[in-house]
């Protein structure tokens, strides 16, 4: 089970509005570079890639979540 | 000597301390929002305390140097990496041509402060390599530094490695952060209760505090004593016939969330401001990230001068271990 970080502090969000689908769906395949999330922090909205392929298997940190830098925001099954 | 940006991190400027003088004609003064970090980092590699280094915000760059350079990384907790190997923050150490400096997670506080010996030697823009974005003003072609770029490095001799800043002399704020304020010329606009749950409640540093201002939420909405707005001011009772802003002064727009003026501010505008930090605790914001919880503390002018004056005696014991 590989774990996708926050690279850093801020505002977590599943999705790239409040009105759309969350980028990743468990058991959606996640490509190295794929989206996962954006973080929000000073206000920019910074993409969170996956850096290691996988199987999706769930968001850790909930969608508009305060996290700190290393945070695990997700989970990728093999 | 270049210093070559392989990752920029978010928004890593060129930072020394600023450029005094031009406030009146709306130019802040920017310059590191940490001094005292900023003149450790550069007494550690032999540099003059107002040389300009790397300011980098919640993540650190990833960056591959030209030529052996001593370098010094102060101000938040983050992994030091040098060619994946770990080095200490607060302390000198050596680079080498063809290595790369890297790092790991913010752990603690929020920016960092990176120093070259030789010191980072973008041409000087009205007396400062400060960057000012929204100037197009120092720094690298008046921008943040962005990946691929080439940053110019003064030629300066190297130090020796594990120069260090004491512990007791590194300073960051704790958790509730305490801000120190002293109340203003508005003061008086708020009622007597808002003015007490101020200083009573408890704030939370909000996403959004950047260079320009730091904003807080999570206290109670302010209620302002009645009055006639006067002519030309706005008319919302947070509004007032404009004025000037000083450094570190407390505006609340709407009564709601109350903003710390930082470096990168405007000079003057149409909000009341209610007090403003004192100068000795302003580095201390400039520690903060998101989401900490905050509490401003009521001061009077004799303690803000002499909290002033601890500070400079803090800086001169720092002098004393690395000059």
């Amino acid at each position: 089970m590989a774990q996708i970080q926050s690279p850093l502090p801020g505002t977590f969000y599943h999705k790239p509005s409040p009105d759309a689908a969350p980028y990743k769906a468990e058991g959606d395949a996640v490509a190295v570079g794929d989206v996962i999330g954006l973080i929000e922090v000073m206000k920019t909205f910074i993409e969170v890639k996956a850096e290691a392929a996988g199987t999706f298997a769930g968001y850790v940190a909930g969608n508009e979540a305060p996290v700190t830098a290393g945070a695990v925001l997700a989970e990728l099954g093999d | 000597m270049t210093l070559k940006i392989v990752k920029p991190g978010l928004a890593t400027s060129i930072q020394d301390l600023g450029r005094p003088g031009y406030f009146h004609l709306g130019i802040p003064e920017g310059g590191a929002m940490d001094r005292l970090a900023l003149r450790a980092a550069n007494m550690l590699v032999g540099n003059p305390e107002d040389a300009a280094c790397l300011e980098a915000v919640f993540m650190g760059p990833e960056i591959t140097f030209t030529a052996d350079v001593s370098v010094a990384v102060t101000g938040g907790s983050m992994p030091i990496m040098v060619d994946g190997e770990a080095r200490d923050g607060w302390t000198s150490f050596t680079v080498k041509a063809g290595q790369t400096l890297s790092f790991g997670f913010l752990s603690g506080g929020a920016r960092i402060y990176i120093a070259v010996s030789g010191g980072i030697a973008t041409e000087p823009a009205l007396g400062s390599r400060s960057t000012y974005p929204i100037g197009a003003l120092g720094g690298f072609h008046g921008r943040n530094i962005a990946e691929g770029d080439e940053l110019p490095v003064g030629a300066a001799p190297l130090v020796d490695e594990g120069r260090s800043v004491p512990a007791d002399l590194r300073r960051g704020p704790g958790s509730p952060a305490e801000l120190r304020v002293l109340t203003g010329l508005y003061w008086y606009r708020l009622t007597e209760k808002s003015g007490e749950n101020f200083f009573s409640d408890t704030w939370t540093v909000a996403p959004e505090a950047d260079r320009m201002g730091y904003r807080f939420r999570g206290g109670q909405p302010m209620e302002f004593v009645e009055r006639e707005q006067p002519f030309g001011a706005g008319a919302d009772p947070s509004n007032i016939v404009d004025g000037c802003y000083s450094y570190g002064s407390i505006q609340v727009p709407g009564g709601t969330e109350p903003i710390v003026l930082h470096r990168d501010a405007v000079s003057g505008g149409g909000y009341f401001t209610l007090g403003a930090v004192i100068s000795a605790d302003m580095d201390l914001i400039g520690q903060l990230q998101p989401n900490t919880p905050v509490k401003f503390v009521r001061v009077e002018m004799d303690e803000a001068l002499q909290a002033r004056a601890d500070r400079r005696a803090m800086l001169e014991k720092i002098r004393k271990e690395l000059v």
